[in-house]
């Protein structure tokens, strides 16, 4: 126990002075500088408010970037180059095959189910009594971290030999359906649904929420009138509420793209990228920092770049015309 | 009269029936909360009660205690996480202080320069900097790491020292300021840049200059925004992994409990009374900052996403 608290004072004492230095010196650039006047003035608080963002910005994401790229072209150690070698290596390794296959599976699969549940319940939710209750508990997940949901799921798909009794949920459910429980993490290709099922678990809560404000967002004049129409049911909901909260489904779909791509914490934890389950992100850390290959690591973070460039360009179209509205 | 009957009209009110609706919703909010639940009853099992009886049985069979607990917050040596889990709890809050701060104060100030100070390629940059949010982090890690270890060069002419902060809290609260900016920058400019732009003038014309704007007006004005975005990157950073297990060795000095967590998943054998204690006290503080936070939460994804 002493020794917890002598290693943990430390700790939190460099904390306090991280973050005493940091507005310390903040305050100073601020007195300094506002006292300034005349032509300076601008240039000067543009820097200071500026500056270290796109400091923090070139040195972290956009130099690194364009690094990553060379790097893609380069041996596992960055010192020699190999053309075009790491980029065949993808296209002819079984492994990445099934990696890809996978990976746009789960593109494909995730950002939709997400999308659909959570506008099904965004749907719904306006139209019962004491909403926030179910809200807040189909939220919730979205507080805990890939990791701990993994954990979470582990105990769901935990599986025992059939001799013994099942202590998984979804083992026990299969049973009393009387069906013979196998050990899911194994199950091609079920396995790679199974993890989506931990992603979507904790994602839908953003979903819902963004599509329920979209949906109370709708004039009720609208739904009043089409309803005078005849308009009920699913007639209302593709030719009214739909069209009304498409945006907002979009960039629920977009958001989920670019998680799904990212996806690395699930696979990580469950499965260990072994029995098919693996994806880019996942293979990208380990031929990384498992191989010590950065050729090949950068080649594939490459890939998963030029994956959310659609993304990347739709959104910045739409900011655009946002923008012109405005 | 009138009124009232249009605000019952909802527009969900004429696709399901409140019945239906109600009976759906919370059939899922069940499905949604149980497995939860089943870690929780699971984290005060026994060992071997984990192993042959289903938590739901135990329910009706209580045996519960805080052994577990016990066990994970301060050791035992027989089991996979002798040390505790208590070291990597504390490197959890040293790393997500700093890194929460210090990426929302510089994005809030340049967030305010790209709203309010009028320059040449102010668009411009705004719009690199949208578009830099869904870049992978992948992209930046090898390239970061490296710097942090060796330095940059140019052929054999050092252009930028070797940070020598690899493996140190520094080390793990600088890429995740990095990383966090684009997406903060964006969120608070939306907040800052809705600010009333008469406040701004007058205070421009009484003689204020963009220091004193921004901390006498902007800060206060913005704090709603400010304490949304916060609490998004807290959990960020709590929850993360991979910068994690990246920019911090494994060791008791500075992993945070979310990777140490994930460390402990991989041995199998006797871990499960410390994999689910440990699993349940790595989500309770986030769980408890969204509850009691959640308002500002669920207003913070809103700025983002809804085109007003």
């Amino acid at each position: 126990m002493s020794e917890f608290i002598s290693t943990t004072i430390p700790k939190f004492t460099s904390v306090f002075i991280a973050i005493a230095v940091f507005f310390m010196v903040l305050s100073l650039l601020f007195a300094i500088a506002g006292r300034l006047d005349g032509k300076k003035t601008r240039p000067v608080s543009l820097a200071i408010f500026l500056g270290p963002a796109l400091l923090l910005l070139l040195a972290g994401l956009v130099i690194p970037g364009v690094r990553t790229i060379v790097f893609s072209f380069m041996n596992p150690d960055s010192n020699g180059w190999v053309g075009f070698e790491n980029y065949y290596w993808m296209s002819q390794d079984p492994n990445v095959k099934t990696i890809m296959f996978n990976t746009i599976l789960w593109i494909l699969v995730v950002p939709l189910f997400t999308a659909a549940l959570g506008l099904l319940l965004a749907i719904m939710l306006d139209r019962i009594k004491h909403e926030s209750i179910p809200k807040s508990l189909l939220f919730m997940p979205m507080a805990i971290s890939f990791v701990g949901a993994s954990i979470i799921f582990k105990f769901v798909y935990e599986y025992n030999e059939p001799s013994e009794s099942q202590i998984g949920l979804l083992s026990s459910i299969v049973k009393f359906l009387g069906f013979t429980p196998t050990d899911w993490m194994l199950a091609k290709p079920l396995n790679t649904f199974l993890l989506m099922i931990i992603y979507v678990w904790t994602q839908m809560g953003f979903g819902m929420v963004i599509l329920s404000a979209a949906i109370k967002a709708v004039p009720s004049d609208i739904v009043e009138a089409s309803a005078l129409d005849g308009a009920h049911g699913w007639g209302l909901f593709r030719n009214i509420t739909f069209p009304m909260v498409k945006g907002s489904f979009i960039v629920v779909l977009a958001t989920g793209v670019v998680g799904a791509l990212k996806v690395f914490d699930i696979v990580r934890t469950m499965t260990g990228g072994n029995f098919g389950t693996n994806v880019l992100a996942n293979e990208m850390y380990s031929q990384t920092f498992v191989q010590f290959d950065q050729g090949k690591g950068s080649a594939l973070s490459v890939v998963l770049f030029l994956l959310v460039t659609p993304i990347l360009v739709y959104n910045i179209r739409s900011l655009r015309r946002e923008r012109a509205h405005s | 009269m009138r009124n009232r009957k249009l605000a019952e009209h909802n527009p969900g009110r004429k696709i399901f029936s409140s019945k239906i609706a109600t009976t759906i919703v919370w059939l899922i909010t069940l499905i949604w909360t149980v497995p939860t639940l089943g870690l929780f009853v699971t984290s005060f099992k026994s060992d071997k009660k984990i192993l042959d009886e289903a938590w739901w049985v135990s329910l009706f069979n209580p045996d519960f205690s805080l052994d577990n607990y016990k066990n994970v917050f301060f050791g035992n040596d027989t089991e996979s996480l002798s040390t505790g889990i208590l070291p990597y709890f504390v490197n959890s809050i040293v790393i997500t202080l700093p890194a929460t701060i210090f990426p929302i104060v510089i994005a809030t100030m340049a967030a305010y320069a790209l709203a309010w100070i009028r320059f040449r390629g102010s668009n411009f940059l705004f719009f690199s900097i949208f578009a830099l949010q869904v870049v992978p982090l992948q992209m930046a890690l090898i390239p970061l790491l490296l710097l942090f270890t060796g330095g940059a060069h140019i052929g054999s002419i050092p252009i930028f020292p070797a940070l020598g902060i690899a493996g140190e809290f520094a080390g793990i609260w600088l890429p995740h300021t990095m990383f966090a900016l684009p997406l903060a920058i964006y969120l608070l400019h939306n907040f800052i840049a809705s600010l009333p732009r008469d406040l701004m003038e007058a205070a421009h014309v009484d003689g204020a200059n963009h220091f004193k704007v921004f901390r006498m007006i902007v800060l206060p004005l913005a704090i709603p925004g400010i304490a949304a975005i916060s609490i998004f990157q807290f959990l960020w950073v709590w929850n993360d992994l991979l910068v994690a297990l990246t920019f911090a060795s494994g060791t008791e000095e500075v992993a945070p409990i979310n990777s140490k967590l994930a460390s402990l998943v991989g041995q199998y054998g006797s871990g499960y009374t410390q994999l689910s204690a440990g699993a349940f006290i790595t989500i309770a503080v986030p769980l408890l900052v969204f509850f009691s936070l959640q308002r500002f939460f669920v207003r913070g994804l809103l700025a983002g996403s809804v085109k007003s």
